[in-house]
């Protein structure tokens, strides 16, 4: 089917690329001298990563009372920060497996990248679970193993499947990740000046030729990857949504958690996108492979998944008028009018309001205003799962039992921290290696597409 | 362009790629076995102590009771060390002169208690309790092996958590008639397992596997 493109919007390459002006372009961000702004960001992120092990290290030491978790609060920011990070991985998987499989061909330039960040908010998430256990040096008993205890984990507990979800998605995540880097790391091997980086470049390119074999072994690991990954697109954050929806407390304890967990995750994940790949496109002058017509559909699907997201909380309240159950209905009123209404309100304000600008056309071409939009919606995210956590646990059946909740200068430094963490492995990441998909950018060629149709 | 990498490194790729693989494995098998051994469990050992102590001489050869020793096993969750009031209760006047029971008799006269090396030391955050294992027929051996034949007292089980619970799940092949818990020597007989599982319910075992049943 040929592809009627609308006068005004702009192409996914722009023209005037041929093979080699694009091998060009990618590879010098690498082989150019280090820009000034890269150690000015580094260095950000990597005094906020040395925060996160300050927490971390304070925490070892004296236990998790240092956060501001008790009864009736029990789970705070780690859990909060755990679907956060992993729902924002979740638009890498969707752009590199889904898109993929639909032939959406805009997503090549911005793959790379947003897979990188999947991985880096996979490794962010999967942090906490390892360090809200109290005992961070045994987490393995997470893990089914044959043991001297004669103990399996609770294979019916939700929390048990979160390990099994994550863990899968991770190495999922890694492995297609690295397998379309090999051509593009053997790019860098053959353009790389001294003998150190091209030694390191070889060891992961994997002695990759670029024969024909190698391409349609390439291609075939490719699509059965991008098999796998689809499923966990959808089914890494039901099982978080599990953790909640499984238990009895009002507000957890809905059907449609899993659903609106998902169009959360890739609400969140493309904000994340656009949040890095704005400053990129700027930085790096990338305008000809990330162009308005990537910035217009990212803010797109970022429009549908945020309204299916605001469908989720008006379903929320109005299923619990309509379940007619005093607890539940408190649940809708005390977040409405609690101690933690400001929260409420401000996550309707960053997740529906804000969304709306992006009706206009003008607001969806404008890096600077869908940056902005974006930063709202990555607040907004945090918030809502701060609502979700919090209130639900904060006002439970008995009043008796009541309490309030808020974090500790401890459990900000973690967050804050993670954010560093994930910085500091992005700037690596942009500085080491190649940040956009130097041969699937190259598909985007005419000349590829005279050749044998669409492949 | 001259090549980087010599042709060996392809063999060599190929190794690692599979060798890393098999390293990590049996690495995290050598750590399982590691916990699993008889270095660590020290099952099957025997422990230096201040005065030699027989358990085979004592009750295989002279036939003394378990209890005559061990005073505290029905009544309380420590079995109770003997002072060593209880063996000068003989070694007063048997071998009142010999220098291996130097110790004891120091002992005896200062009130200084004698140190000696725990052999079944479970961790603190267990809870156990000797009586209530005795009150509902499980046997000193199940635990402690054959007492009366070890000249000096050797750990004779792991006492990993998989060992408690391999009985607390099925107690039925260690119960045994409440007059033959201190019989060491006592087998059940052929077909008796069918009477191990009227004892079960005659003595009321509610061998429990929730954690805080020992973790409390």
């Amino acid at each position: 089917m040929d592809r009627v493109e609308k006068p005004n919007v702009a192409p996914v390459l722009a023209p005037g690329h041929s093979v080699g002006s694009i091998t060009d372009k990618i590879a010098s961000v690498i082989l150019q001298k280090t820009p000034r702004w890269w150690y000015f960001g580094f260095g950000i992120a990597f005094l906020l990563f040395m925060l996160l092990q300050l927490a971390l290290f304070v925490l070892f030491v004296k236990g998790v009372g240092v956060w501001g978790i008790n009864i009736p609060v029990g789970w705070g920011f780690a859990i909060i920060n755990f679907v956060w990070w992993i729902g924002i991985g979740h638009a890498g998987t969707l752009i590199s497996a889904i898109l993929l499989l639909l032939r959406q061909d805009w997503r090549t330039s911005i793959n790379r990248f947003a897979e990188a960040m999947t991985i880096f908010a996979v490794a962010c998430a999967g942090l906490f679970p390892l360090i809200h256990v109290g005992r961070p040096w045994l987490a393995y008993w997470l893990f089914p193993y044959p043991n001297t205890m004669g103990l399996w984990p609770q294979f019916r507990s939700p929390l048990m499947w979160d390990v099994f979800a994550v863990s899968t998605y991770a190495t999922i995540s890694l492995l297609f990740w690295y397998l379309g880097l090999i051509p593009d790391l053997a790019t860098m091997r053959d353009r790389a000046k001294s003998k150190v980086a091209k030694i390191i470049y070889g060891v992961f390119a994997m002695g990759w030729r670029g024969s024909v074999k190698h391409w349609h072994e390439h291609e075939v690991a490719s699509l059965l990857l991008a098999g796998l990954a689809t499923p966990l697109v959808l089914s890494v954050h039901s099982v978080v949504s599990f953790d909640f929806s499984i238990g009895i407390i009002p507000g957890w304890h809905t059907t449609i958690f899993p659903p609106y967990f998902v169009a959360g995750a890739i609400f969140a994940g493309f904000a994340m996108v656009i949040t890095l790949a704005v400053p990129l496109r700027k930085l790096f002058g990338m305008y000809d492979l990330i162009t308005e017509r990537h910035l217009d559909n990212m803010g797109k699907i970022m429009l549908a998944t945020g309204l299916i997201v605001a469908y989720g909380y008006a379903m929320e309240a109005f299923t619990a008028w309509y379940s007619g159950n005093i607890y539940e209905w408190f649940m809708v009123y005390n977040r409405a009018t609690g101690p933690y209404r400001w929260h409420w309100y401000a996550l309707f304000l960053c997740n529906i309001a804000a969304v709306q600008l992006l009706w206009i056309k003008k607001v969806r071409l404008n890096p600077i205003y869908l940056w902005i939009i974006a930063m709202f919606v990555n607040v907004g995210m945090w918030l809502e799962r701060f609502i979700i956590v919090v209130t639900s646990l904060h006002r439970d059946f008995l009043p008796s039992s009541w309490g309030y909740y808020k974090g500790t200068i401890w459990d900000w430094a973690t967050y804050i921290g993670s954010i560093g963490l994930f910085l500091f492995l992005f700037f690596l990441f942009v500085r080491f290696v190649p940040m956009i998909a130097i041969f699937e950018v190259k598909t985007l060629l005419p000349e590829a597409k005279g050749r044998s149709g669409n492949e | 362009m001259s090549q980087i990498f010599h042709r060996s490194t392809n063999a060599f790729a190929r190794f690692t790629i599979f060798g890393g693989i098999f390293i990590v494995a049996s690495f995290v098998f050598l750590i399982m076995m590691i916990d699993r051994s008889l270095f660590v469990t020290r099952q099957g050992q025997s422990f230096d102590q201040p005065v030699p102590f027989s358990h085979d001489h004592h009750v295989g050869e002279i036939g003394i009771d378990c209890r005559y020793c061990h005073i505290t096993v029905e009544r309380a969750s420590f079995a109770g060390i003997p002072e060593p009031e209880i063996c000068m209760n003989c070694h007063k006047v048997l071998f009142s002169d010999a220098p291996m029971l130097e110790p004891i008799r120091r002992s005896f006269e200062t009130g200084e208690p004698v140190e000696w090396t725990r052999v079944y030391d479970l961790p603190d955050f267990v809870y156990f309790d000797h009586s209530i294992h005795v009150a509902k027929g499980i046997s000193c051996v199940s635990c402690h092996g054959r007492v009366d034949k070890m000249p000096m007292t050797v750990k004779a089980t792991s006492l990993k958590m998989d060992f408690c619970l391999e009985c607390h799940f099925d107690p039925v092949k260690n119960v045994r008639p409440r007059d033959k818990v201190f019989d060491l020597a006592w087998q059940p007989g052929k077909d008796f397992s069918e009477e191990q599982i009227r004892l079960v319910h005659e003595l009321n075992v509610q061998s429990k596997v929730d954690c805080s049943t020992c973790h409390r």
